[in-house]
């Protein structure tokens, strides 16, 4: 395997952005982040690779549009993947490996204030007897917290406690769209929203983008001194049938995270858009207590579509970066209710790799 | 089938916003499970499929998902059922089961193994509790999809477990059409913003990018060559040459024009880009190459964000443009 880090990042997330689906007007600024947090330019990047969907933008190709923000003459190669963007790095890393290229972008970005978020989610459920129902991801997220709560796996306060601790880790997140500081008994006395779920529980509606880099050996250290070393990268997936899965445990998790190694995290930044989720992925990836949790606040302070996951990596990254973690786990979900779930570790020294 | 309006301006937002609605069907086959199963629900019967390890699932899966075997077997059960877990939907999206406040819950039907989400119609979130018996309410209208499942209700205790039973024939239903109505506020990106807000007021906005100077008509917010914002504003005059066309012939639906018609791209003095629009005025068998054009304009009063302020293009009787001149931009 070739060691692959990741050296750069940029994101921007907002409430409503008053601009075009194809967040062009974000993206461009995202790149020209990245090209001066490494020095590089259009021609370093050997592959590019995006995230997006257009059920989102309401119009076909929408991530065409898009790649203007790259400028593609000489042409580039590039990819695209109709999930988080997390999964189009996980496509750029497998590029890497291949030893075809060094160095890879990708991006995430996704306009969710276009339409309903929670209706048009219903579209990635099975078409034949659970889509014609348009099930809601706001009811589905509370038909799994119940039955955790009901079954003793978790309760109210545990959940309370999920949200006061991301909403006040991100009061220092520029970034968050939910922040500032907050108690437990400020969450509880919240009113119910779709019981079981209060509005804090369920990650805010948000707009936005994020972007990547990564690159393999001597071209990963001439863009940073410390770069956040990949060293494990896995996804699993379970059935799209609701009724084939427990909803209250995650197997795909605990595989994802077994395969990838979670010996030795001190951070780990989980994509938990609804807070008893957060519970059911700690539970499923073995963490130790004192590893501590989304200090960027998480998804639950903002989630943009299609990009939220790749901020987990970014954040994670930026942590080793900074040298606040040694070794950081980054973990990313697709589909409904937990159905898919991506776990990358990431460490500031390569000598535990291969 | 799309819809499209046009921009409409707003002085409140930065951007311009329309309503626009995207519909469309989706037309599904069925293999033989989900054949049976919707044929039996349009007979008001809910059948289970039967797995290797013995278990009954609703809906029936196609394949047993430990085996991967074909499912083949597929039993009725009951229409009466035990709520497992649910979520109050206190503000319903449309083409939801129901348009009143209702809860989405698993419902484990009797002589099932595992549970069905559906719908349950109680009045408030306090009618609704875990373990609570419900009964299926059928559509009165069958259509042979899970939608003849018009949703639950509460079954009471007295409720037997009216098993049903059924002959099953040749699959009746083969097939499910699920409508899709989705709706956005779609708004354009500044520079479009920009470019409609400029054609109200009868100008013609373009950009230039800073990198290789091209000018760029709609303007587009970056260089696609270069990826750098174009941020440098480009008034264009009205008049053009065309670059290339196309003379229509074949009538088609909606068509308002008298054919034969030319549709051409139009290469405005200045810009480096060119778009389609109508040449009139002309007889298409005189229109050619190089030709130089100009817009005749709606009447002001009549003038919105949109492109069709320009009616269309006529030819302004210059000498053609040389090839040289073009020859870079087809
Ligand atoms: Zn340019």
């Amino acid at each position: 395997m070739r060691d692959v880090a990741v050296v750069g990042f940029a994101q921007r997330q907002m409430k409503e952005l008053d601009g075009s689906p194809t967040c062009l007007e974000i993206l461009v600024p995202i790149l020209a982040d990245l090209y001066e947090q490494t020095g590089w330019t259009k021609s370093d990047i050997g592959f590019w690779c995006s995230g997006s969907s257009d059920y989102l933008a309401g119009r076909s190709f929408s991530f065409v549009s898009a790649v203007d923000a790259i400028g593609t003459l000489p042409p580039v190669m590039e990819s695209h993947v109709e999930m988080d963007a997390a999964w189009a790095m996980y496509e750029a890393w497998i590029k890497i490996q291949t030893g075809e290229v060094d160095s890879a972008l990708v991006y995430g970005f996704g306009k969710s204030s276009a339409g309903i978020l929670r209706r048009i989610l219903a579209l990635q459920l099975d078409p034949y007897t659970a889509q014609p129902l348009w099930p809601d991801t706001v009811s589905l997220a509370g038909i799994q917290a119940r039955e955790g709560l009901e079954k003793g796996l978790w309760d109210e306060a545990a959940m309370a406690s999920v949200v006061a601790r991301s909403m006040s880790d991100a009061a220092s997140n520029e970034w968050a769209i939910r922040r500032g500081a907050t108690s437990v008994d400020q969450v509880l006395a919240q009113p119910l929203y779709a019981d079981p779920l209060r509005r804090w529980d369920c990650a805010p509606v948000s707009d936005g983008a994020a972007g990547i880099v990564i690159a393999a050996g001597d071209k990963a250290l001439q863009a940073r001194q410390r770069p956040a070393w990949i060293s494990g990268f896995e996804h699993r997936i379970e059935p799209i049938a609701l009724n084939a899965r427990s909803l209250v445990t995650s197997t795909s998790t605990a595989a994802a995270g077994a395969a990838a190694g979670v010996d030795g995290v001190d951070l780990a930044e989980l994509h938990a858009p609804f807070s008893h989720q957060e519970l059911i992925l700690r539970s499923a990836l073995g963490l130790a207590d004192d590893v501590r949790i989304n200090p960027s606040g998480g998804a639950l302070t903002a989630n943009p579509m299609f990009s939220a996951g790749l901020n987990r990596i970014g954040e994670a990254a930026k942590a080793i970066w900074a040298g606040e973690s040694d070794k950081a786990l980054a973990h990313a979900t697709s589909g409904p209710v937990l159905q898919q779930n991506m776990v990358v570790t990431m460490a500031a020294s390569i000598k535990e790799d291969s | 089938m799309f819809h499209f309006c046009a921009m409409a301006p707003s002085t409140e937002q930065r951007v311009l916003h329309a309503p626009m609605k995207v519909e469309f069907d989706y037309t599904r086959s069925l293999g033989p499970v989900l054949s049976a199963f919707m044929s039996a629900l349009k007979q008001h019967s809910v059948l289970g499929g039967v797995l290797a390890d013995g278990r009954v699932v609703v809906p029936p899966p196609e394949y047993d998902p430990v085996t991967h075997a074909a499912v083949t077997e597929l039993v009725p059960v009951s229409d009466v059922g035990t709520v497992l877990s649910w979520s109050w939907v206190a503000d319903p999206v449309s083409q939801q089961p129901l348009e009143v406040p209702f809860a989405f819950a698993q419902v484990l039907l009797d002589g099932a193994d595992a549970p069905l989400l559906h719908a349950v119609s109680v009045p408030s979130a306090s009618d609704m509790a875990t373990g609570m018996r419900v009964r299926v309410k059928w559509a009165e209208e069958p259509t042979g999809t899970i939608r003849d499942i018009a949703f639950f209700e509460a079954a009471g205790d007295d409720a037997s477990d009216g098993s049903a039973s059924m002959e099953f024939g040749a699959p009746e239903v083969t097939g499910i059409v699920s409508p899709v109505h989705l709706a956005y506020d779609y708004a354009a990106s500044p520079e479009e913003t920009k470019f409609f807000r400029g054609l109200a007021e009868g100008k013609l906005f373009g950009q230039r990018c800073p990198v290789c100077e091209k000018v760029y008509i709609p303007p587009r917010g970056a260089c696609p060559v270069d990826g750098v914002p174009t941020a440098e504003e480009i008034e264009l005059p009205d008049r053009g040459t065309l670059t290339t066309f196309c003379v229509v012939n074949v009538p088609f639906q909606g068509q308002t024009i008298p054919i034969p018609y030319v549709s051409a791209y139009v290469l405005l003095d200045g810009a480096d880009i060119a778009f389609l629009h109508l040449i009139l005025d002309i007889d298409a068998a005189d229109v050619r190459m190089g030709m130089r054009v100009e817009a005749v304009w709606k009447p002001r009063d009549e003038w919105t964000t949109s492109l069709d302020n320009i009616k269309y293009f006529r030819p302004t009787g210059e000498p053609d443009a040389d090839y040289d001149t073009y020859k870079h931009h087809l």
